[in-house]
């Protein structure tokens, strides 16, 4: 099976991509579950420890593989990963403070008095910290942010950024035309200034939906509400130049040569149908696809013994067998039977991947007996990232 | 007397429902959460198969449009309608919905405000893409709401409940909290209006006995941590804790005396052993295949005492544990079916 899908898949070689100094940022993406951190961590690492000066930016990490990252606190700010790096390179590391990072985009584009306004109105308080999406747009504004960073004082030369646990691996790519949208939109204007929202006299019928439309959100909301949305929307309204300007480089970043994604998944259906959205929609916008890394892969150690086979032995072994070690031979071929079993269903699933999606080269990540919560445990899955 | 439902019930221990056992019998909504990749979707589909085949009437939601109850069912995409989508011999009925945040907007303003004409309207300002994923917190009441509105819903005049039970194929461990608790989530923003009634209606049935909310998990270390930081959570929000759900346990294939042997590594005897052993049966015993099969069996013995540890970790949460067996099929192949006669043999529902 492995050897079918090679011929028409090429293999996905990591440690190039790392190396190419032309590559600039890496972004991780894909279901939620698949191991996007720690594949985002090990590739930092990689890089870090063959030359480059890497930062990573993850977004949710799990408590030990923080800590093992020397990422005690969520203080949004990149701090160096005592132990990693070699020949010249570094590592640092850092977690996404979605709400900080709002605020600091606030402070920086809009006038002092404005800002301050801003930060103050409790609708901002509550979109910053809750909107579905914020921590979308805040992580490609963050990663806009290191990637200036690293052009201006040269600290770094290459961005590997992890991606939010998302409904979809999609959101993130969508949250910054949402919100774009969403501040260009006719419901803002609408609110700011329903006069001029509802067009000149002769456009009736359109005045009487103005006022359908804000009674009725009125009603829905309560009057506070509403209140607090215009004065947040008039605040905000001298800064949405430079949102959209931001929102509009970010996306251009993500369709830069430099950028290279690396879609994350296991081999099951769930997170391999994640993965091929992810494929098609990086495709439709032009963004570069490096390839599909794919995580917790089930090896067994002696392929040339079938799943049928072992099965079979185990059963003539149970009919018939005797000695000291019977038991346990039989339990040594069950075990390999159902890992074999596994192994074959994995790969059928990941065949179904590439089918649909030829050329799109591939590296397999051997499942770990041990989770991981150490730099020399990320170093084992950069090993296996970067065989391919 | 039956307690008032708006104050969180004690038990006789002087604790908060959080905390008291989980009583399947007084529950009607099921939440199921749980950390991306454990299989939460799965586990509410079993859930609710299993309620049905209790002859009861059931519906199992989802709300973040994945379509993953039609796929875990092998029925066409679920819509905002309620479908039904298995008849079982005991009488009972499994409904399905796929929640969608707009058409709830347009089916609220219509049930009180008789203007769900307006809807178009609004939409073409936006003010619905507004409602539906920028203003804080509005999604999730519309979400939630649906909810809601199904458990409370009467059948006809007069008549009982429409659905015995609701299944709520909830968002991720992360997310849950601050999705169940909508009423947190906009007191900020709407202090009054029928907004605010409406999530603090909501809110007092999350917080009743008459909702668990279970979590789903695997006996790995991120996903056993994420569910002791769920429970803590969803205490300290007064959300009405269920049963711990293991998923995907596989069979013991080797005995305890085995699996010390080969972590032992005491292999000289046991290769001899083996390698007799599989002559026997005609299997060629090479060195890579003899070496193969004990260096699998230590790592699954590693991998299951780590599983053990992390299972200790879980026992010391004091809820109901339901385990469940990986299905080497997944779903497919009647193994939904296999999964709700477990939760049901092991009293989740």
């Amino acid at each position: 099976m492995a050897a079918r899908r090679a011929a028409a898949t090429p293999g996905l070689d990591l440690g190039a991509l790392l190396a190419d100094e032309q590559v600039r940022i890496v972004v991780c993406c894909g279901a939620g579950g698949v191991g996007k951190t720690t594949t985002a961590a090990a590739l930092g690492l990689w890089a870090a420890e063959h030359g480059r000066k890497v930062v990573v930016l993850t977004i949710d990490p799990a408590r030990r593989l923080a800590q093992s990252l020397g990422l005690t606190e969520l203080d949004n700010t990149p701090r160096p990963v005592a132990g990693a790096g070699a020949r010249g390179g570094s590592l640092d590391a850092m977690m996404l403070d979605m709400k900080r990072t709002f605020d600091e985009v606030v402070e920086q584009h809009a006038a002092p008095d404005k800002a301050a306004q801003i930060l103050a109105n409790p609708f901002y308080q509550a979109v910053s910290s809750s909107f579905a999406g914020t921590q979308e747009y805040m992580a490609m504004e963050k990663l806009g942010q290191l990637r200036a960073e690293a052009d201006r004082t040269g600290r770094w030369d290459l961005v590997v950024v992890d991606t939010p646990p998302s409904r979809s691996a999609l959101d993130f790519l969508d949250a910054p035309k949402r919100l774009g949208s969403f501040l260009d939109g006719r419901f803002i204007r609408l609110l700011t200034a329903p006069a001029k929202a509802g067009g000149r006299a002769g456009f009736k019928v359109f005045s009487v939906g103005v006022q359908v439309v804000t009674s009725t959100m009125s009603r829905l909301l309560g009057g506070q509400l509403l209140q607090d949305v215009q004065t947040f929307v008039a605040a905000l309204d001298t800064m949405f130049g430079g949102f959209r300007e931001r929102a509009d480089q970010t996306y251009a970043l993500l369709k830069a040569a430099e950028t290279a994604f690396v879609v994350v998944a296991t081999p099951e259906r769930d997170a391999l149908r994640e993965a091929s959205y992810f494929a098609g929609r990086l495709d439709e916008e032009g963004m570069p696809l490096a390839g599909l890394v794919v995580n917790r892969v089930q090896r067994v150690a002696a392929p040339s013994l079938s799943a049928s086979r072992a099965l079979a032995a185990a059963e003539q072994l149970a009919d018939t067998g005797d000695g000291v070690t019977r038991a346990t031979t039989e339990g040594l071929l069950r075990l390999h039977a159902t890992l074999a079993d596994t192994a074959d269903r994995q790969q059928r699933q990941v065949a179904r991947f590439t089918a649909g999606h030829p050329g799109i080269p591939l590296v397999e990540v051997p499942a770990a007996a041990q989770d991981i919560h150490d730099l020399e445990g990320l170093r084992e899955v950069a090993t296996a990232l970067t065989a391919g | 007397m039956p307690a008032p439902v708006d104050r969180p019930v004690r038990d006789a221990a002087g604790d908060t429902t959080g905390r008291a056992a989980h009583d399947p019998s007084k529950v009607r909504l099921h939440v199921v959460t749980g950390k991306g990749g454990t299989g939460k979707t799965t586990v509410a589909a079993a859930l609710a198969l299993g309620l049905s085949r209790q002859g009861k009437r059931v519906l199992l939601v989802e709300v973040e449009g994945r379509q993953g109850i039609s796929q875990t069912f092998d029925v066409p995409p679920l819509g905002h309608v309620e479908t039904r989508i298995v008849h079982d011999r005991s009488g009972g009925e499994l409904w399905a919905i796929s929640v969608d945040a707009k058409q709830s907007l347009g089916e609220y303003l219509q049930k009180f405000y008789k203007v769900g004409r307006a809807m178009g309207l609004l939409d073409k300002f936006g003010a619905v893409d507004f409602a539906t994923t920028i203003a804080p917190g509005l999604r999730d009441v519309l979400l939630v709401g649906k909810v809601y509105e199904a458990a409370g819903r009467r059948a006809g005049r007069g008549g009982g409940l429409a659905y015995d039970a609701v299944v709520l194929d909830a968002p991720p461990t992360g997310r849950v909290v601050r999705f169940l608790n909508v009423n947190a989530e906009v007191a900020d923003v709407a202090r009054v209006g029928p907004i605010h009634t409406q999530a603090e209606s909501i809110t007092r049935m999350v917080r009743s006995h008459t909702t668990a909310v279970h979590v789903v998990t695997l006996l790995e270390e991120m996903p056993v941590q994420e569910t002791v930081d769920a429970l803590a959570d969803l205490r300290a929000a007064d959300l009405p804790l269920g049963a711990i759900v293991v998923n995907q346990l596989r069979d013991p294939l080797l005995s305890d005396r085995d699996l010390a042997a080969v972590r032992a590594g005491r292999t000289d005897s046991l290769v001899a052993g083996v390698a007799a052993d599989l002559a026997a049966v005609r299997v060629r015993a090479t060195p890579t295949v003899v070496n193969g099969l004990l260096a699998d069996a230590r790592e699954h013995a590693d991998r299951l005492a780590l599983e053990r540890e992390q299972d200790d970790i879980l026992a010391q949460q004091g809820r109901l544990t339901v385990r469940l067996p990986l299905l080497p099929e997944g779903t497919e192949g009647g193994g939904i079916s296999v999964l709700a006669d477990a939760v049901a043999e092991q009293g989740l529902i």
